[in-house]
């Protein structure tokens, strides 16, 4: 299945290539059903996009239960996005981001896919959609961009996967996650994020109460397209299509390594983890700078980081331990085990999982394990 | 259960008539979408009543929108129960302005009660915080917990059974902390890296600690300047039961007031009663959890600038806790005496006492006493020489000035601060 998955991205991508902007429509009161955006459309066999409908890949990307994720940006037509001094796009009034979350779907179970780049993978999805025989959607998450600012919108699918319907209050699927090597089945809360919930993440300034986009970053954009021929870089596919405007080459522009990559550097794959997971709360703006652990990939003072930090606040969270991070001993280290938690009063990140994600905890096990020195 | 399922209906109606948005069905069996809409619908100066009952909520509460006040029918009427919370770091979440919040009880949350994170004009009156199977470990941390707040009230609360800090004022400036009761919490009231703050005619009892004052390296900023009087401060002899590594973690049972690397504090009036480690203890992040690296910074470790006076007194420090101060005591006092009621740790900046004292500006004073006597225990050369110093305190500092809280009349509605 998942290969099927794979060999579907090529024609995804040359199909998109051709599309029409100009499909999408940009909603200033939110509509109930999610088919009146022209994002997307389905009819229980097949989710296609609408024209105009770019499904981007990012390098790192934030783990939520093992869901995969399709991503998609739609600007109005003839506009833009231009880089700001920090990295971040800006992103023109008009412009809607999508994430719809879904889960492999065989013999009517969902799976646990660790084959970590076929997740990368099926996030783009097959024609430029997805095939729902092989998928269960769960929701899509709308950024859309007003006058305003950016407005976070929940919504949830329903069991036929025809229609999805806001729910500004989020929800909550119970689900059973089967592993796709072990076969265990493990039964979980899924937590459909309520409406003011989504600030708690995209709120990356907490002075300035906005909300922003945090994927689509223009270091975590910079990778190449997975099914393209050949190599196409994503940053010059959004040039192509006339939605990003960029100064300099590609080559200057900077990158975050996939985390999942492990022919990459351990520091640049952990530091790539924390900062898609953690460091737009754990940052000098960030709800959590009030924890004075800054996690985003700006940040170099290692205590900052967090070795040999005290822990601040962090009540249940310490799991009996000292610091923050102690250097060589993931085992005693506050980080792995508020990652390793479940518990909602102990856990991070504090919303957007109710599983452990085994292959973070191992990465940042294996990067602290290697860090030098000691707190004593 | 009738009457109460009643009194939901009724209150649940009434918020259906203002949100003709939200299908009626829905509602009645779902008291934490109600809320939730309301939280997410309100507009400044809206009005958020909360009807008397017990409420089952699964996950968090959020409200991001400024000049808002959720009221309840009274701290033991409306009950927001998260005893089966799947979801969410703490009750209820603001991230507010101008927030007033009164007469409800949020009762076992899974992480923190009430956190008010980035917020100016804060008023909490009369909200109840409670873990209800008394104190435990795994309990949630705070109770009341405003952090990086401005102009801040807390009043008439009552929490209990935290295991981290009942009532927690963290990195905020100008707070009163007043007529509010902690108990069976590891800390009963801590203000932390906090900018002026007045904490007065509180009851603080059976906590481990009572109330504490603390300073915390690489935070946004460092507190001073707290003012402790009108208290009553007795009994907080309870086995500390927080989870190792946070700070309260080192906080010795039978603490009626602790400092911790925090200057410029004034503890007047109040009544310590029975703290059986010792009425005030004062120290340095030297004595608790702490790594070089993490001090490294500019960050002052040394408590000074405290100034103790006319405080009464009875009992206490006869039974301290701790591996050490058992055998101090012992060794000082005898088996069957006691601690006086400040103890020390010794910690002082070695660089401003050329002579090995403190400068009297600097100094723990106290006046209007029955003693002087500071025991410092002499952590600093590993307790080589515990020793009772009573001259170098014979001191006094000037009087800290009162804080005052000024509210816009959309956030005060009554009772605004003094």
């Amino acid at each position: 299945m998942l290969k099927r998955l794979r060999s579907g991205l090529l024609a995804a991508m040359l199909l998109c290539v051709g599309c029409a902007p100009g499909g999408v429509v940009v909603h200033e009161t939110a509509p109930a059903a999610l088919s009146a955006w022209g994002l997307m459309t389905s009819d229980g066999q097949q989710l296609q996009l609408g024209a105009g409908v770019t499904p981007y890949q990012l390098n790192a990307t934030l783990f939520t239960d093992y869901a995969h994720k399709l991503r998609t940006v739609s600007l109005p037509p003839g506009t833009q996005a231009t880089v700001m001094p920090d990295g971040r796009l800006d992103f023109p009034l008009g412009t809607v981001i999508s994430k719809t979350f879904f889960y492999p779907r065989v013999s009517g179970a969902l799976v646990q896919v660790v084959d970590a780049e076929s997740v990368l993978d099926a996030s783009l999805g097959r024609n430029g959609g997805l095939d729902l025989t092989q998928v269960q959607l769960i929701e899509t998450r709308l950024l859309v961009r007003r006058s305003s600012g950016w407005v976070g919108l929940p919504y949830v699918w329903n069991a036929t996967q025809t229609e999805a319907s806001l729910e500004v209050t989020g929800d909550i699927k119970s689900l059973t996650l089967v592993h796709q090597e072990t076969a265990t089945a493990t039964d979980f809360p899924y937590i459909v994020p309520d409406q003011n919930q989504c600030a708690g993440c995209h709120n990356t300034d907490t002075a300035s109460r906005q909300m922003n986009p945090i994927g689509p970053r223009l270091a975590n954009l910079n990778r190449s397209l997975t099914g393209k021929v050949p190599d196409l870089n994503q940053l010059d596919y959004w040039q192509q299509l006339g939605i990003l405007q960029l100064d300099g080459t590609v080559a200057d522009q900077p990158r975050l390594v996939a985390w999942q990559d492990a022919t990459q550097n351990l520091n640049d794959r952990a530091r790539s983890y924390l900062d898609s997971n953690c460091g737009h709360c754990h940052s000098s703006t960030g709800a959590g700078d009030t924890s004075g652990l800054y996690l985003d990939i700006g940040t170099n003072n290692p205590v900052r980081l967090g070795e040999c930090k005290l822990p601040i606040a962090a009540g249940q969270g310490t799991g009996g331990h000292r610091f923050s991070i102690v250097p060589g001993d993931p085992e005693h280290s506050i980080l792995v085990f508020r990652m390793q938690t479940r518990d909602p009063g102990a856990m991070m990140p504090e919303l957007g999982r109710s599983l452990v994600h085994a292959e973070g905890v191992d990465l940042i096990s294996a990067w602290i394990a290697a860090l030098p020195g000691h707190c004593s | 259960m009738r009457p109460l399922l009643l009194l939901l209906l009724i209150g649940l109606l009434s918020a259906c008539a203002e949100d003709d948005k939200a299908p009626a069905a829905m509602l009645v069996t779902d008291m934490q979408k109600n809320l939730q809409l309301q939280f997410m619908n309100a507009e400044p100066g809206d009005i958020i009543n909360i009807p008397a009952g017990l409420f089952e909520m699964t996950r968090s509460l959020s409200l991001k929108v400024d000049g808002v006040t959720v009221r309840g029918a009274g701290m033991d009427k409306t009950i927001l129960s998260f005893k089966h919370q799947v979801s969410g770091a703490e009750g209820m979440l603001v991230t507010a302005n101008d927030f007033l919040i009164e007469d409800l009880a949020i009762e076992d949350a899974k992480g923190d009660a009430l956190k008010i994170n980035e917020g100016k004009n804060i008023i909490i009156r009369r909200v109840r915080t409670e873990w209800t199977n008394g104190p435990a470990t795994e309990n949630g941390a705070y109770g009341i917990y405003p952090v990086q707040t401005e102009n801040v009230l807390i009043e008439g609360v009552v929490a209990i059974g935290a295991s981290d800090a009942g009532i927690y004022v963290g990195q905020s400036r100008q707070v009163i902390v007043r007529n509010s009761r902690a108990e069976f919490n590891v800390a009963g009231i801590e203000i932390e890296n906090t900018l002026d703050a007045d904490v007065y005619n509180n009851v603080a009892i059976n906590n481990t600690g009572g109330v504490l004052v603390f300073n915390m390296p690489n935070l946004s900023q460092e507190g001073r300047r707290t003012r402790i009087f009108n208290n009553r401060i007795e009994d907080n002899n309870t086995p500390n039961f927080a989870l190792p590594g946070g700070a309260v973690a080192g906080v010795p049972a039978g603490s009626g007031i602790s400092i911790n690397s925090n200057d410029e504090i004034e503890i007047f009036d109040n009544d310590l009663r029975n703290n059986q480690t010792a009425h005030i203890v004062i120290s340095s992040v030297y004595s608790t959890n702490y790594s070089e690296r993490d001090t490294a910074s500019a960050f002052d470790p040394y408590p000074e600038k405290i100034n103790i006076h006319d405080n009464r007194y009875s009992g206490g420090g006869d039974n301290p806790d701790t591996e050490y101060l058992p055998q101090l005591k012992a060794a000082v006092f005898g088996a069957d005496g006691a601690f006086p009621n400040v103890i020390w740790d010794g910690f002082i900046n070695t660089q401003l006492a050329p002579d090995g004292v403190l400068p009297a500006e600097l100094q723990i004073c106290i006046y209007n006493e029955a003693s002087s006597a500071v025991f410092n225990v002499d952590a600093p050369n590993q307790f080589a020489n515990p020793r009772l110093d009573e001259l170098q305190h014979q001191c006094q500092h000037a009087p800290l000035p009162a804080i005052e809280l000024v509210f816009v009349p959309a956030a005060s509605q009554s009772g605004q601060g003094e």
